[in-house]
């Protein structure tokens, strides 16, 4: 592809960035079916005197869903312009979830497909991953851990101080845990957001 | 290449993997030195390289003294040629432990350098080399781990049993349902793709080699005709190539050949070859006219073997990787 061609491409839109199999590795951003995609595992296969394969598990970055794909090695695919960038929840209007990038104070919004679940982990000024496709936020990861105040919860029982057994508390962004008995309304807790554990009171 | 201060100027392999295959180059050796085959040495540096499109050797280019403007030299993907020549100059029976070289190929199974055995016997068919091909690998992993007898399997077997197709007379579009139907995700430009080997070999890599060799040796034979690269073909519905593959668990051990002593046969393979390579867009390579130049002379009926010493080190240590019993892989070297 000559310079002319390359700038006639970049102009109407058509240019697309590609990798070749020799570039795949874990975490490269690929389109896979008309939807941005990580590669988590890539295989080379080849029978000693025949054609070569890359086996490759891709993640989609919108579900979470593993597919498997095969391709000839030295093909080609698509690249995905998908970037993660760390930003800060401002707040929500009802529709859109406000994101501040803290180093360039750029604003965008998510909307509650990007969110998905995790709507229930934001709490506001908390950094999160916001997945940018295209400059468009499709994917929200909250904290790790979070810390977030208890807004109901029934009394436990006094003395109890083992952490077994446990009771529901509804928090202040609408997620519900299970908590130990000792841990009251009102009280701060830690809580593991990849797995919805509380972890410990603040 | 990689800068990160992470340690990886420590070889990849434990010693205690070293000292392994250290014991097994051992044993190789004693093995054939009872056997009385000559251990050889031929250069890895060739003013020729192999056509056959499925191999890329690496180039590389010497000056000095008998070339003053520079001459391309390839670094062999197998010692195959100059043994041959030492065959058809009286060697008799011989081996060969040495790197080899192939571009293009890294993985968890392939480095682009890795260690080959090859060997050579005069007189034997390849039914008896696989014999042999069995007491080396027993007697080279010493039982480690057991394994049941091995077993003889031919090409048109295996992909019965697996995928339920005759893979000689199967079309392309009859290999692309069977990988379907067992769920194998293709390329969308693979149905372009009319070629029927491409098909074979995707069904082979994908569905059926991960089965071979399940606790024991098995050897694939009679492969199709197309497939024979330097092997006899046999005449017959269809013609079978006297070629055989070794695997063990799931794993590509060896490739053999009742070699191919016919040197008009050889001439036009390599040409079928080359043209091969060039409608492929594959770079031309100078053919070796002087292995041509020694079939003339008169190859002994032989059968000879690759085999890939890494690859029984990996099966010998339990290893999941090639990286984990070479010093220094690709990314490291």
């Amino acid at each position: 592809m000559g310079l002319a061609e390359v700038y006639f491409k970049y102009q109407t839109g058509c240019f697309m960035a590609t990798y070749s199999t020799n570039e795949f590795k874990s975490g490269l951003k690929v389109m896979i079916d008309g939807y941005p995609g990580a590669i988590v595992e890539n295989e080379f296969v080849k029978p000693g005197k025949g054609q070569a394969f890359n086996r490759v598990k891709i993640r989609n970055l919108k579900t979470g869903r593993i597919i498997e794909r095969t391709f000839k090695s030295g093909d080609t695919i698509e690249a995905a312009d998908v970037v993660d960038a760390e930003m800060q929840y401002l707040y929500n209007d009802g529709e859109f979830w406000h994101f501040m990038n803290s180093e360039t104070f750029e604003q965008l919004g998510a909307d509650a497909a990007a969110i998905g679940d995790n709507t229930k982990w934001l709490k506001e000024q908390d950094v999160c991953i916001v997945t940018l496709w295209n400059g468009v936020p499709i994917n929200v990861e909250p904290p790790h851990t979070v810390t977030l105040k208890i807004v109901e919860t029934d009394p436990g029982l006094k003395g109890d101080t083992s952490g077994g057994g446990g009771k529901p508390a509804t928090l202040e962004t609408g997620a519900v845990v299970r908590v130990p008995l000792f841990v009251q309304s009102g009280e701060t807790i830690k809580v593991n957001t990849r797995t919805g554990e509380y972890i410990s009171r603040v | 290449m990689k800068s990160d201060a992470s340690g990886d100027w420590r070889p990849s392999a434990t010693l205690e993997v070293l000292k392994l295959r250290a014991r097994m180059l051992e044993r190789i050796r004693a093995f054939f030195s009872a056997r009385d085959v000559l251990e050889v040495d031929t250069p890895a540096l060739s003013s020729a390289a192999t056509p056959d499109p499925a191999l890329a050797s690496l180039v590389t280019r010497y000056t000095g003294p008998g070339a003053p403007h520079g001459q391309a030299l390839y670094l062999h993907t197998s010692p195959e040629f100059p043994m041959k020549r030492l065959l058809a100059a009286g060697s008799g029976s011989i081996y060969q432990i040495c790197k080899v070289f192939r571009n293009g190929e890294a993985g968890r199974s392939h480095n682009p350098e890795f260690t080959m055995l090859e060997w050579y016997r005069v007189e034997m068919d390849h039914h008896r080399l696989m014999d042999e091909v069995a007491d080396l690998v027993l007697h080279t992993l010493a039982g480690q781990p057991a394994l049941q007898p091995p077993e003889k399997l031919s090409y048109r077997e295996i992909f019965e049993r697996r995928v339920g197709i005759d893979p000689h007379t199967a079309t392309a579009s009859d290999c692309a349902q069977a990988a379907r139907a067992h769920g194998v995700a293709i390329p969308a430009d693979l149905f372009e793709h009319h070629d029927v080997a491409i098909w074979r070999d995707l069904l082979l890599s994908h569905l059926i080699e991960p089965n071979l060799g399940q606790g024991r040796l098995t050897f694939v034979h009679d492969y199709p005709a197309s497939q024979a690269s330097l092997a006899q073909i046999r005449p017959g519905h269809p013609p079978l190539a006297e070629r055989f593959e070794l695997y063990l668990n799931g794993m590509e051990l060896a490739n053999g050949f009742h070699e191919l002593a016919d040197v008009a046969e050889q001439r036009t393979r390599f040409e079928r070859q080359l043209h091969a390579r060039i409608t492929s867009k594959l770079p031309p390579v100078p053919l070796d006219q002087r292995l041509l130049a020694a079939l003339t002379q008169g190859l002994p009926d032989c059968s000879g073997v690759a085999l890939g010493i890494d690859r029984l080190v990996m099966l010998a240590a339990g290893a999941r990787t090639i990286q984990d019993v070479v010093t220094f892989p690709i990314e490291r070297a």
